[in-house]
């Protein structure tokens, strides 16, 4: 199974003329996900890696039929133009991968979202990757790299912070532990899909056995995580790390995300939250691996 | 997040048709008595400072006439720090007589992903004591932001919160062009703090904060921004600076701040360069739990082309007694990491770097990444060790600590000389950069390694000598990516004919300054 994405979903990409479009087409087409086409205005009937390129993303559903993602290569101010026109057209799922997308425009893109009943993950996302089948995005960065560093197995994995998403699924794999799905849900203050609908999504995946999650000082997914395990909504096990612990009081890094608001979302309060509600919070990242094996070990897989 | 000052706020609101106190900025004493005298009678003195308590740190002060505000101003206030911050200019406005004190604000929710109408019959503190204290008076809306809000969903906010009559419909008013103001300056939070209804009758804001979403400052250059990011001080020249570099290139992410100036070398500062925010957290951590502290936290990532990694690098060797130079990120990068690699290989050798440095440039392409960052900085004078996934960030920040305990910073070093170069050929780069050519070295080059290790193959020989096989003008408009192969890899494997030049507004002048 995994999550979100599998190896015959049929997917688009916007923006696959540019720079960021063509080079992780090759990345996605040579991992094994369903490109089936591309748009970029004014580029229609070129081919990008062998792709075909539609001037919009309505003639592209026209010729090649139904589309079940898209993958948004554009620049951010642009994004939301992209993300709706995507919606118009019937695409279920967006991956905006793009940083520096205006707030109301995410606003706009989420009330889009809400009456196509469609779901878009980020913006400001590394993308995510179904082991060994398809990745939306460019998780991995090359095809050969993705493959060498990703192994399949029983863990689902989530993160705020791109670069972490894969060394987490590496470093797992360094010990033996393989993932169903690793998500980089985006690094800014508002995302489509925040960490407590991954880990819901990882609850109903019958393949995924435990969670591994790297949270992030600031905003409240992780309490909000927290808040699905007491509830009983969430049963299987969690193994989180919450990152910027050392982080001063209002010292913002680059996740525009990552700052911390009076009381709310400070490293204590989250990992006092996940702890009590009965996740394996880890200090030390180092050690995520070990702890996950625990939890596995435990569950007898 | 940008703030605005409350000045500006206030112009936003007065644009909108909100009531606000007559009342203008001034920037000297001599104005403030000025504006005062404009206005007559008694006046409020606000310093424009982003700091909260401002009125119990003397930064709001009342004077009886012109003269008193002027004496104000200029005795008390402009020039002198309110709780750290420096005061450059002071509000005047008339006083209000206040009947009743109120609450309204939009913001952004980030949770329900929605704007968000705040509005409480009870104000004057903050609006978590207000939501403590009055549970009963504060209303709060979710809006549809395609649809705005509308006038009488205003209304029916005000008469929730128990208002009635000319009140109800004054304050309504106020709440629906505010949002108006929200979003169409594409607020993350726009507040009136206290709304007041005046003695007679009249609503006024009589003091406004707004926050404006710094991914949207380039298309509001109405509202004055100049670093569309929240500092709790002025930005530092090098913050400016790199800003600069920062705003107009939207290839990748690239994000500075500097976090200490004025310090010596027993301080113990690192230059921090990482790569994602969440691996570079943990790499500061691990920096921080060596005993070092963090100059500036600087983030390179999501697949940056080398020349912006080269830029963030000259900025932060532009800080003085630094001890290291400390590069970390997640340790598993998608980008391609020699891409990296270059850019700290050419800003290493200009400055000819002398502190010890640790770079862990784990991901795509580690292994030739470590390879060039080592091999073509070996002439430099301090030590460069540089490492891949498999390597911890906390090993790497242990390994900084040994170089630089052990690394004599006083003594006297020779930098690398680059070689003489007179351009034969030369053409544009995206950022206004100068790629060009010595073709006295490339006719003696036996390796020609520019064209082979071109990224974007846009260079071809011409007879012996390595020129476009593009337009100049396509060139310019992106084409070439400014890898830095022509000038990194010639430089170490070729005859050091290619140079590329990638201006980096004021820096010059900044290291002049210092000096
Ligand atoms: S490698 Fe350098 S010297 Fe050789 S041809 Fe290219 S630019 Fe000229
Ligand atoms: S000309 Fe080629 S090698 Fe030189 S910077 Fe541009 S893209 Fe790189």
């Amino acid at each position: 199974m995994a999550i979100l994405i599998n190896s015959e979903d049929r997917v688009l990409v916007q923006g696959i003329t540019g720079r960021e479009g063509r080079a992780r087409t090759r990345l996605m087409r040579g991992y094994g996900t369903n490109v089936v086409a591309g748009v970029s205005p004014g580029h229609g009937g070129e081919e990008v890696e062998g792709v075909p390129v539609f001037d919009t993303v309505a003639a592209a559903a026209e010729t090649e039929g139904e589309l079940y993602a898209s993958v948004v290569f554009v620049p951010g101010p642009a994004v939301k133009e992209a993300a709706l026109e995507a919606f118009a057209a019937g695409v279920k799922l967006a991956v905006l991968v793009p940083d520096r997308v205006p707030i109301w425009d995410v606003l706009a893109i989420e009330a889009a979202a809400r009456d196509a009943g469609a779901r878009y993950v980020g913006p400001n996302t590394l993308g995510l990757l179904s082991v060994d089948k398809a990745v939306l995005g460019m998780v991995g960065g090359r095809a050969e790299a993705a493959r060498q560093w990703f192994r399949p197995g029983p863990v689902g994995i989530a993160s705020r912070s791109g670069g972490i998403t894969s060394s987490l699924a590496y470093y797992l794999g360094r010990a033996g532990i393989g993932a169903t799905t690793l998500i980089h849900v985006g690094g800014d203050p508002v995302i489509g899909t925040p960490l407590q609908d991954v880990v819901r999504m990882f609850q109903d995946d019958p393949e995924t056995k435990a969670v591994v999650m790297f949270g992030e000082i600031g905003g409240s997914q992780e309490e909000s995580v927290a808040e699905l395990i007491a509830e009983g909504v969430v049963t299987k096990p969690v193994v989180a790390f919450v990152g910027g612990k050392a982080a001063k009081e209002g010292t913002r890094f680059s996740h525009a995300g990552a700052i911390v608001e009076g009381s709310r979302g400070t490293y204590e309060g989250k990992v006092g939250a996940l702890r009590e509600a009965g996740a394996v919070v880890v200090d030390d990242y180092d050690e995520v691996a070990e702890h996950t094996l625990g939890v596995l070990r435990d569950l007898g897989t | 997040m940008a703030r605005l000052y409350e000045y500006q706020g206030k112009e936003l609101l007065r644009s909108a048709g909100i009531n606000v106190p007559p009342g203008r900025v001034a920037r000297s004493a001599v104005e403030a008595g000025a504006v005062a005298e404009e206005i007559g009678g008694r006046v409020v003195l606000k310093a424009q400072v982003f700091v909260t308590g401002r009125a119990a740190a003397g930064g709001i002060q009342f004077a009886e006439n012109a003269p008193a505000a002027e004496r104000l101003a200029g005795r008390t206030m402009l020039g002198r720090p309110i709780k750290g911050q420096r005061c450059e200019m002071v509000l005047v406005e008339r006083t209000v007589e206040i009947a009743r004190e109120m609450y309204a604000a939009v913001i952004v929710d980030n949770a329900a992903r929605r704007p968000v109408v705040l509005f409480s019959s009870v104000g004057g503190s903050g609006v978590e004591a207000i939501a403590a204290a009055h549970p009963e008076a504060l209303v709060t809306t979710e809006v549809d932001p395609r649809c705005g809000l509308a006038a009488f969903e205003a209304r029916e906010i005000a008469r929730r919160a128990g208002l009635r009559g000319r009140e109800l419909v004054g304050v309504a008013d106020v709440i629906h062009k505010l949002y108006g103001v929200a979003a169409a300056s594409e607020a993350r939070a726009a507040e009136i703090n206290p709304l007041v209804i005046a003695s007679g009758g009249e609503v006024v804001a009589v003091d406004c904060r707004i926050t404006v979403d710094d991914y949207a400052v380039f298309r509001h250059p109405e509202l004055g921004v100049a670093v569309a990011r929240e500092f709790d001080r002025p930005p530092t020249a090098l913050d400016l600076i790199a800003y600069e570099v920062e705003k107009d290139d939207y290839r990748g992410t690239f994000y500075f701040v500097q976090l200490a100036e004025g310090f010596g070398r027993a301080d113990r500062y690192v230059a921090f360069h990482g790569a994602g925010g969440g691996g570079s957290m943990m790499s500061m951590d691990a920096a921080l739990a060596e005993g070092f502290r963090i100059a500036n936290f600087c983030d390179t990532s999501g697949n940056p082309p080398a020349s912006k990694v080269y830029r963030a690098a000259r900025i932060l060797l532009a800080q003085s007694n630094l001890v290291g130079y400390f590069g970390s990120g997640s340790g598993v990068a998608s980008q391609e990491q020699f891409h990296s690699a270059r850019g700290l290989v050419k800003a290493f050798r200009e400055v000819g770097l002398d502190i010890p440095c640790v770079e862990r440039l784990g991901g795509n392409q580690e292994e030739r990444a470590i390879q060039i960052l080592t091999q073509y900085t070996a002439d430099l004078p301090a030590p460069i060790e540089c490492y891949g996934k498999d390597t911890s960030a906390r090993f790497c920040a242990r390994r900084l600590r040994d170089l630089t305990e052990t690394y004599d910073y006083a003594a006297a070093r020779e930098k690398p000389v680059p070689p003489s170069h007179s351009s034969s050929y030369a053409f544009e780069t995206v950022t206004q950069g100068t790629v060009s050519f010595d073709y006295s070295r490339c006719d003696s080059c036996a390796s020609k390694v520019c064209v082979e290790e071109c990224v974007p193959q846009i260079l071809a020989l011409e007879g012996d000598r390595p020129a476009l096989n593009i337009t100049p003008e396509e060139a310019r408009r992106g084409r070439c990516s400014e890898c830095l192969a022509c000038e990194v890899e010639c430089h170490a494997r070729g005859n050091g004919g290619g140079k590329i030049t990638l201006p980096i507004p004021g820096l010059e002048a900044y290291l002049k300054s210092r000096a």
